[in-house]
């Protein structure tokens, strides 16, 4: 890929102030995603996806806070941008899409005002276009008779036409990059197959960057172009789609890849992780994961450095598994 | 939507119909009927006559049928004072409590909401946390000593504004009004502010409480997400959420405007309804105070029924529901 | 708190505690986090004075108002910090009839207290066994039950006494009843809502289970569970209950002139307003504003504390 990439998040650190002590929500995260790209973050709950999620498009609220790293969009360094700037690239450059569709639209506002509101925020256009492009827009994402169901209230859709009409919206003004937070993980799966496709479609069509969070791997293997694996707060193991999922290097990648249940031999017991997610108030010193894992010692004791065992892979590990790899 | 108000009207009529028996009940079984309709200073003769003429030597059933007869024709007895009909006295005063209390409303409103939405948009700041700490004031004042104080301090010790009385008044669609007065403005100006605190002090809270919870919904958060300005979350979003609890308090605080009026009324010798019961019942007036009753009813089920259809306008789910069902 | 396997780990505070014994009951915590506001700690203070003060009037006051014999017509409208001719002095003055000031307040709180917590205590075991059994029971008696409250709810308090006073006159004992009779629908509307979510939890059902008596189910296990909103509910009724009778009193038909509570002593004070004799009816009245202001900051804190939205 030539030329700048959409994001290129170097060292991103995000923490949250609690009484008991700071929670390192994001703790060194760096990964670039480049015009069109398609990049799957995946983590368990807590891992800390969404808020780097939040943290790219500067919605990080009290008594979280950047703490250190860049978020370059478009070569920009938009961590600490004043205000005014990220109320310009937000909904309008960068656009977030919500895990709850049911919480995500004002309950009392008429959907075409929600989205008339939004191509007004960055255009100087006249109403009538802004409604046009609006009902351009929902019928693309497939509602139908977008014209008439415009009018109506967020409550009077279901569910899957509710995420529809947030991805509508994120699309109205042919944004840069899409964050979309677990964006199908309420919906059910016939809807999600439609929506991954129509996913992967648009970013090939208009060069729009997009970041799946998600906690199913199986979401982003039909999807995506390369994968992040996070875990407490930071990018365990990186690199493309296909050689991650046939060739996982680091030990939490081979344990999520193995309690897929689809793996298992039948009658066996399911592969589980031994063990918790430590407490993002107090990470051991080192690696994150070494108490859970089969291949921990005394060097795991370290702290661990990005390395690249395998070309186009990188991980942070001191045990890379690359031979069971091969 | 008519289904709605239909269901609500038979309600307010029901209501209604059991205040009228509870009134009579309270006039004709509690209490003595003789002591209480007939004038005090009136001779046997005029006693028994005044007997036969109101019924009282007939059936109770028939009494009440007489009594529900006359209230429809508008017949609620004389005033023992004032020698006229209890209902038209209430009428006459009807506006001048009616002013009082919309004034007071809208002062609350328009003090209390700005108050209670920045209070909760800034919780930490020195100007809201003095805010709530005087809200708290706001309610825990008995309003008549405020009003006394009042009073104290303007009337008598600075003398900016008059302390009693309701001032020149003008015509407006036939009823006489004090704000069209500079002099009515003023006379209006001391107990409306009275009235107004505790309600005030109310929507401040309820303002502040509904900022807060929205505040931190997804749907906030979403808009923010989409680039919208600042000022149009605050007044578009969030406004249009808190003002559906708001609307409903107020609505039915309204009625308790009209009945605490009495207080301020008394204090400020505000000529309204208020004024007029206080005084009825010192000087046991009962058809007076009969005819009070039957008309706060029917006025607050009448409010009652008009927050409801405001509600139903205000919230969309409401008003949907019940298109369909 | 997850605790990690890892031996380099951070010291866990509340591990620490359980290991050394200070166990966190529901009590202990419900004390400690109403401390930490300090507002609600010094009203509570000032609440202790103030029912200290009304206990033991008689005791500590300096002078004995209703005394006729040590009242004196001479002694009448004296500003505060004056001395009378007989050399006693009035801290805050005197009123029209030459009582002093400050006693007249002692007693008066005494009464105000007294009548405002009576008919909160009374009207808290009615409503509250109403609403008790009105969520027990369900059905038609709860339909019942819950359209006399709602009706009586919707009639604001102050007219609901008007009326109530003017059918049954004056007298301590009518205004007692009277204030019951306001407000025991709240405690009924309050308690039948917690009732209600509370009847549905599997210890209600393993209490029928066991064949305990009704009576025993509801009032030894649904009862005590109700209790956090019940307590906040209260505790702001009572100083409701305390200003609604200053404002009957002041009204004039409230409570008789042989027990004058605060409401009385200004509406005496009324009449010298217009010749700047202010202190007959401020003292009084900062009084009623003090005891109000203290019982609704401690009732604030209550709620913040016991609200279970805001347990983690």
């Amino acid at each position: 890929m030539t030329g700048t990439p959409t994001l290129a998040v170097e060292n991103l650190e995000t923490h949250f102030f609690t009484k008991a002590g700071a929670a390192k929500a994001v703790d060194g995260v760096s990964f670039t995603v480049a015009k069109g790209e398609i990049m799957g973050l995946v983590g368990e709950s807590g891992s800390g996806k969404t808020v780097t999620g939040f943290s790219i498009i500067g919605l990080v609220d009290p008594p979280g806070e950047i703490v250190g790293g860049k978020v370059l969009f478009k070569g920009e360094d938009i961590v600490g941008a004043p205000e005014k700037r990220m109320q310009k690239l937000r909904g309008d450059r960068i656009a977030m899409i919500f895990q709850d569709p049911m919480m995500t639209l004002n309950p009392v506002l008429r959907i075409d005002t929600q989205m008339i509101e939004t191509v007004l925020a960055h255009e100087d256009v006249n109403k009538e276009t802004a409604r046009q492009r609006s009902r351009d827009v929902l019928a693309q994402v497939g509602i139908p008779a977008a014209e008439e169901r415009m009018k109506a209230y967020p409550h009077q859709f279901s569910g899957g036409m509710r995420q529809r009409v947030a991805i509508a919206i994120a699309l109205l003004n042919k944004p840069d990059l899409i964050i979309a937070d677990e964006p199908t993980t309420a919906l059910d799966v016939t809807i999600q197959g439609q929506i991954l496709y129509e996913a992967q479609k648009l970013c090939r069509e208009t060069g729009t960057a997009l970041i799946w969070i998600t906690h199913d791997l199986a979401v982003v293997a039909g999807v995506a172009d390369k994968i992040s694996v996070m875990y407490a707060g930071r990018v365990v193991e990186q690199g493309g789609l296909n050689e991650v999922l046939d060739h996982p290097v680091h030990p939490y990648t081979i344990g999520l890849l193995g309690s897929v249940p689809g793996h298992n031999t039948r009658g066996h017991k399911l592969h589980q992780i031994q063990g918790m997610a430590p407490s993002l108030l107090s990470l051991p010193k080192g690696c994150a994961f070494q108490s859970r894992c089969q291949f921990a010692d005394g060097e795991c004791d370290q702290t661990q450095e990005i390395s690249a065992p395998v070309p186009g892979r990188t991980v942070r590990c001191c045990h890379p598994q690359v031979e069971a790899a091969e | 939507m008519s289904v709605f108000i239909i269901r609500r009207l038979m309600q307010s009529i029901l209501v209604v119909w059991i205040m009228s028996l509870i009134v009579f009940v309270g006039v004709n079984i509690v209490g003595d009927p003789v002591d209480m309709l007939i004038n005090p200073e009136a001779d046997q003769a005029e006693i028994e006559r005044f007997i036969r003429d109101l019924g009282l030597d007939r059936p109770l059933h028939e009494q009440y049928w007489f009594f529900v007869l006359n209230a429809l024709k508008g017949d609620l007895g004389n005033s023992f004072i004032f020698n006229e009909p209890a209902l038209k006295l209430i009428i006459q005063r009807i506006p001048a409590t009616f002013e009082l209390a919309i004034s007071a409303l809208l002062m609350a409103v328009v003090i209390g909401i700005p108050l209670g939405v920045y209070a909760g948009l800034k919780p930490d700041t020195r100007t809201s946390k003095t805010i709530m700490a005087t809200s708290i004031l706001g309610f825990s004042l008995p309003t008549f000593w405020v009003g006394l104080m009042m009073i104290m301090v303007f009337a008598v010790m600075l003398g900016w504004l008059p302390s009693f009385g309701r001032g020149e008044t003008e015509l407006l669609l036939g009823i006489e009004f004090s704000f069209l007065t500079m002099d009515g403005l003023a006379h209006l100006l001391l107990p409306a502010i009275n009235l107004s605190l505790f309600k005030m002090s109310l929507v401040i809270r309820l303002a502040r409480a509904g900022t807060r919870e929205v505040v931190h919904q997804d749907y906030i958060k979403f808009a923010r997400a989409k680039g919208i300005s600042q000022n149009r979350i605050i007044f578009v979003h969030l406004m249009k959420n808190i003002l559906i609890p708001v609307v409903t308090v107020l609505g039915l605080e309204f009625g308790g405007l009209i009945a605490f009026s009495v207080v301020t009324e008394t204090v400020f010798s505000w000529p309204g309804m208020g004024k007029l019961i206080i005084d009825a019942l010192h000087n046991l007036d009962r058809p007076v105070v009969v005819a009070y009753l039957m008309i706060i009813v029917l006025i607050f089920v009448v409010i009652n029924l008009v927050v409801d259809v405001l509600y139903s306008i205000l919230d969309p789910r409401v008003r949907l529901q019940d298109l369909k069902g | 708190m997850n605790e990690t396997a890892s031996e380099t780990v951070t010291i866990d505070p509340v591990a620490i505690d359980s290991v050394v014994g200070l166990a966190e009951t529901p009590f202990r915590r419900f004390i400690s986090d109403f401390i930490e506001s300090r507002v609600a700690v010094g009203s509570l203070f000032v609440l202790g004075v103030i029912i200290f003060i009304a206990l033991f009037a008689p005791i500590i006051s300096p002078t004995n108002p209703y005394d006729l014999a040590s009242v004196s017509i001479l002694d009448s409208k004296l500003p505060p910090g004056s001395q009378s001719l007989s050399g006693v002095n009035y801290l805050l003055g005197t009123d029209g009839a030459g009582r002093g000031l400050l006693s007249s307040i002692f007693y008066g709180l005494r009464i105000s207290l007294g009548v405002g917590v009576m008919s909160t205590l009374i009207a808290l075991c009615i409503g509250a066994s109403v609403g008790l059994v009105a969520a027990y029971y369900g059905g038609r008696t709860d339909t019942v039950i819950m359209r006399i409250v709602d009706i009586q709810l919707s009639f604001p308090a102050i007219l609901v006494a008007l009326v109530l006073l003017a059918v049954l006159g004056k007298g301590i004992d009518k205004i007692i009843i009277a204030l019951v009779i306001v407000q025991w629908a709240y405690y009924a509307r309050t308690v039948r809502a917690s009732a209600l979510v509370e009847r549905n939890k599997e210890y209600v059902e393993a209490a029928k289970c066991l064949a305990l008596g009704d009576k025993r189910i509801l009032f030894r296990h649904l009862l005590p569970n109700c209790m956090p909103p019940l307590i906040v509910v209260a505790t702001v009724q009572t100083a409701h209950a305390i200003s609604l009778e200053a404002t009957l009193s002041f009204l004039g038909v409230g409570l008789p002139i042989t027990e004058p509570s605060l409401g009385l002593l200004i509406a005496n004070g009324f009449e010298y307003m217009l010749s700047e004799k202010y202190w007959i009816s401020f003292f009084p009245g900062v009084a009623l504003l003090i005891t109000i202001v203290s019982i609704n900051l401690v009732g604030d804190q209550l709620r913040d504390v016991l609200n279970p939205r805001l347990q983690k």
